[in-house]
């Protein structure tokens, strides 16, 4: 019965409340209540998740910087550093898929770019309910146009990503982005304040309304009917300031012209002032009324909260102000001197000389709570993991068809063809491919990336599918040539005050810690995404693996997917065990089931065949190599074939749609087979050969798929259901966006 | 002499230009849009993007930036001026070319190589190139639709100033191998005097082979000549 108070309706709890008046020693003023509740929201602070992302392995000799800063640094060599990072967008896009997608780039970019590097890749990582409903449809045309409209326009290549389509992500769309930057060593910079007497400067888009609480009601929050209200939580993004921003700050850092910066992205000005001062041992005195803004009247409270989008605030000793205000004229941007660092470490905000807040900056990201939240093993597993027999016929020529048109293993290009994914020249391997491999221009390094995710195994056993999805990224980086380097995480799950979804989070950092110390590879960031549930319904638990690798020197023709020929053989690396079905998309699609328990991944193999894997490739020896994953065999094979053009007969006992861990396919040159066999053998990998390239037809041992009606049934998966047969045409009915 | 990469507000494409001229080796410098002299430069390059973030109309607020009136004088001095993308659209907005780039007529953006024919060597582009070449260079645009009023295209055609033809593998010029609608698989042109070009595919982005594709250096190559012609 009535409204309720104001901490509530700003997403606070009572106890957290409570906290706050005891850290002020009496009651927050508005603007004050303001800034806790966006600063203490779970998306901001962590506090369900903390406890357990310290179990992260985050070290190793190359990370320059680990978790907690903007983005995780590693170091390359010669100099160079790569810096790069994960983040989710889910409810914005479910609100306003364009907009929602768009400035979800637009916040990745900033965290890269506010580390000194120079933004050149994206990675986008985006699951939707099934295709055959038209709000869904509407959902994913809608986000992958406000990638495209924000991603082409910044100026960064979207240069990979992956697809999914399933039935719980209907109410809960998942939008993850990954952005890699690199910089010399000598323009890293961090969100630090600096000393007494700094200036901060605020650069960039004017605040407006926009955003208000989008980190508090709208991210940390469930969904249900009442959703569309948030539309106005949702940010509006604008790539043209984004680019004009990522120069002028480029710019700052080449001349050596800031101390220390910080994007304003979840919680805007009371996460950018207060996190540095904190982080320098330092407070800061804030004066609001210097802040250039887009519309009049705004309270304190509104202009601390705003989420505007392509802002950051430079931290500028005195004497340099007027340069940096001055390459800020010239890139056409805004700039304000906001504020002053102080000592004693208050937070002092004032309007006209009223002094609107008065907090310790660190107590708004520092004392934010913890939850030790309880934990449940899901009664479900327990029917889930009982093994059922596969009973019935298979018919794996209409299996491999059935697959091929499965949105989630279509053809993508329908996706990335509205990408920009060649800007800057660095592009070997791009999108279509299991990993993408950058070049740095001037050098003889190559970095190469991948994103990874697996709802449905993760589901049924969230340590093992964690664990599988770190081993699977590392093949997907090492078939490109290069060595895997780092992890950064992307964790979406369901409402954390269930103790099923918390413990199906501590079984999933648990499986990707497992596995990245198999490999020797540190979690370097990430992002945590609670509360994705509509309606009393978790997703999947769905964690997004990001690797990135580095191949020095680089392959100038690394293996490929098109590079398959008529005459050369088709091998298996890894082990011939193929059972595992729990989880796979056979069993989803062609069986109509999920459950099983996934088999277990055997870390020996995983670190033995990834370094193969990076050899083969590396030493151009392999022409094709690609990881089994979704589909298995048959499904790997056939995407083989129909980019190269060629069909194959294949001669093997095992399941054609088993998804067993750590398998690779080769497509080899004969005089080359000896070369790739003795290098498996050392690395301790089982080859064999199963097959040959050549003929009109994908044969899988009695069974044979027409190679162009496998390419077509593939190739129009997407574009059919997305309206649109061939590349040119009009109208897209579903997508009813106006955008550019 | 040195050719000039003009950077507005928004243009991304501008580094990838000047690695591209470099290494057919032209001199290239980036010049910002507010620079009101050109004297030192032979030629212009107008690279891709999105100048001033594209609004109101591709290239309708680049068209007014200071540095646009330099590019005219010297373009009517026979000086190589050359728009790729972004800057093609900037060049029909300014009526140094005519005619117009529309939406694609599938309303999505496109990314990917397609094959063009060379349909006229009379032009700074394509000079080094032969009649009938086929070529493999990315597109990557939303608005990249070329249109005229008919009076317009049949000038175009019979002053033989459309110097590139969107066709399929084999050369042939045909409705499915059209990837945008643009009129009469047009993907670049030149004004008559054949010193100004513009083309919606992206040359600098297939110059070596280990990026998928080189055939873009003989348009930039027809650049490079066109420079040392207009050092003389």
């Amino acid at each position: 019965m009535g409204e309720p108070l104001v901490h509530q309706a700003l997403g606070m709890t009572d106890d957290e409340y409570e906290a706050v008046c005891v850290i002020l020693g009496r009651a927050p003023r508005d603007a004050e209540l303001a800034m806790y509740s966006v600063m203490w929201s779970e998306h901001c602070s962590y506090k369900s998740s903390r406890p357990h992302l310290k179990r992260f392995p985050a070290e190793a000799p190359w990370v320059v910087v680990g978790p907690g800063e903007n983005a995780g640094v590693i170091d390359l060599g010669d100099g160079w550093l790569g810096a790069f990072r994960i983040e989710s967008h889910n409810h914005p896009s479910f609100v306003e898929p364009y907009q929602g997608a768009a400035t979800g780039v637009g916040g990745i970019l900033r965290d890269v770019f506010t580390m000194g590097a120079r933004p050149i890749a994206v990675w986008d990582q985006i699951r939707f309910g099934s295709l055959d409903d038209p709000h869904n449809r509407y959902l994913f045309a809608g986000v992958v146009a406000g990638i495209a409209g924000y991603g082409n326009a910044v100026g960064v290549p979207t240069v990979g990503g992956e697809l999914a389509f399933e039935d719980c992500y209907a109410g809960n769309p998942l939008v993850n982005v990954m952005a890699l930057g690199i910089l010399r060593r000598e323009q890293l910079v961090l969100a630090e304040s600096g000393g007494e007497g700094t200036e901060a400067v605020l650069l960039g888009a004017a605040t407006g309304r926009d955003g208000i609480g989008g980190a508090s009601v709208l991210a940390s929050a469930s969904f249900d009917d009442t959703s569309n209200a948030k539309r106005p939580s949702v940010q509006v993004g604008d790539p043209f300031e984004e680019k004009k921003l990522i120069e002028a700050c480029l710019e700052l850092y080449e001349r050596g012209l800031v101390i220390g910066i910080q994007d304003l992205g979840a919680a805007g000005l009371s996460c950018a002032t207060s996190e540095p001062a904190a982080k320098s041992g330092m407070g800061m005195e804030v004066d609001l009324r210097r802040v250039h803004v887009r519309e009049p009247g705004m309270t304190p409270a509104e202009l601390l909260m705003s989420e505007s989008q392509e802002r950051m605030m430079a931290f500028v000793a005195p004497e340099n102000v007027d340069e940096v205000l001055a390459v800020a004229a010239r890139w056409e941007i805004d700039a304000s001197r906001v504020g002053t660092v102080s000592r004693g470490g208050a937070l002092r905000v004032f309007v006209n000389g009223d002094l609107v807040a008065d907090v310790p900056a660190a107590s708004l990201s520092e004392d934010a709570p913890v939850y030790h939240r309880p934990l449940r093993r899901p009664d479900w597993l327990d029917d889930l993991w009982v093994d059922r027999p596969v009973t019935n016929e298979l018919d794996a020529a209409a299996g491999l068809l059935k697959l091929l048109d499965e949105p989630s293993l279509a053809d993508p290009a329908w996706v990335y063809e509205q990408y920009d994914h060649m800007l800057f020249l660095n592009t070997v391997v791009g999108p279509g491919h299991d990993g993408t491999l950058l070049r740095i221009k001037g050098t003889t390094k190559a970095l190469a990336g991948t994103t990874d995710g697996n709802g449905r195994r993760c589901y049924l056993d969230p340590r093992r599918g964690a664990a599988r999805l770190v081993y699977e990224a590392a093949l997907n980086v090492a078939v490109t040539g290069a060595r895997p380097m780092a992890v950064v995480d992307n964790l979406n799950f369901g409402n954390p005050e269930k103790p099923e979804v918390m413990w199906q989070f501590a079984e999933t950092v648990e499986g990707i810690s497992e596995a990245c110390e198999v490999l020797g590879i540190p979690v370097v960031g990430g992002n945590v995404s609670f509360y994705n549930e509509t309606d009393g319904i978790d997703i999947y638990p769905t964690p997004i693996v990001g690797l990135i690798g580095l191949a020095d020197p680089y392959p100038k023709r690394p293996p490929r997917l098109d590079r398959a020929k008529a005459g050369m053989d088709l091998w298996l690396l890894g082990p011939d065990t193929s059972q595992d079905l729990a989880g796979s998309v056979f069993q989803k699609i062609v069986l109509g089931t999920i459950a099983g328990r996934p088999a277990e991944p055997s870390p020996d193999i995983a670190a033995q065949l990834t370094g193969l894997a990076t050899r083969l490739a590396a030493g151009e020896i392999v022409s094709v190599l690609h990881d089994l994953s979704e589909g298995g065999l048959a499904v790997a094979v056939a995407k083989v074939c129909i980019v190269s053009d060629v069909g194959v007969t294949i001669d093997w006992p095992g399941h054609a749609f088993a998804e067993d861990p750590h398998r690779l396919i080769a497509a080899v040159h004969s005089e080359r087979s000896d070369r790739m066999v003795a290098l498996a053998d050392a690395a301790g990998v089982a080859a064999h050969r199963i097959g040959t390239f050549g003929g009109e037809e994908i044969r899988v041992g009695r069974a044979a798929v027409n190679l162009e009606r496998a390419s077509r049934v593939w190739r129009t998966a997407l574009p059919r259901r997305m309206g649109q047969d061939s590349g040119r045409r009009t109208a897209n009915a579903t997508s009813g966006h106006a955008c550019r | 002499m040195k050719a000039a990469v003009v950077v507005f507000p928004g243009t991304n494409c501008e580094q990838d230009a000047v690695y591209a001229l470099e290494s057919v080796g032209v001199e290239a410098a980036l010049v910002w849009h507010r620079a009101t002299d050109l004297s030192e430069f032979a030629g212009v390059v107008l690279p891709g993007g999105f100048a001033h973030g594209d609004y109101l109309r591709t290239g309708a607020i680049a068209r007014f930036s200071p540095i646009m009136s330099e590019v005219e004088r010297l373009a009517d001095a026979g000086a190589p001026v050359l728009g790729i993308c972004n800057g093609f659209q900037i060049l029909c907005e300014a009526g140094l070319l005519p005619g117009v780039l529309l939406q694609n007529a599938g309303l999505r953006f496109i990314c990917r190589p397609v094959q063009l024919r060379v349909t006229s060597t009379d032009s700074i582009l394509t000079r080094a190139a032969r009649i009938g070449q086929i070529l493999e260079i990315p597109l990557n645009s939303y608005e990249g639709n070329y249109a005229t009023d008919p009076a317009t295209f049949a000038d175009l055609e019979r002053n033989d100033r459309i110097v590139l033809r969107y066709s399929d593998p084999t050369g042939a010029v045909t409705a499915q191998a059209n990837p945008n609608g643009s009129l009469g698989n047009t993907a670049g042109i030149a004004n008559r005097t054949g010193n100004v070009a513009g083309l919606m595919p992206h040359p600098e982005r297939a110059i070596e082979s280990v990026l998928g594709s080189s055939d873009g250096r003989v348009l930039l190559e027809s650049f490079a000549m066109s420079m040392s012609g207009a050092d003389g």
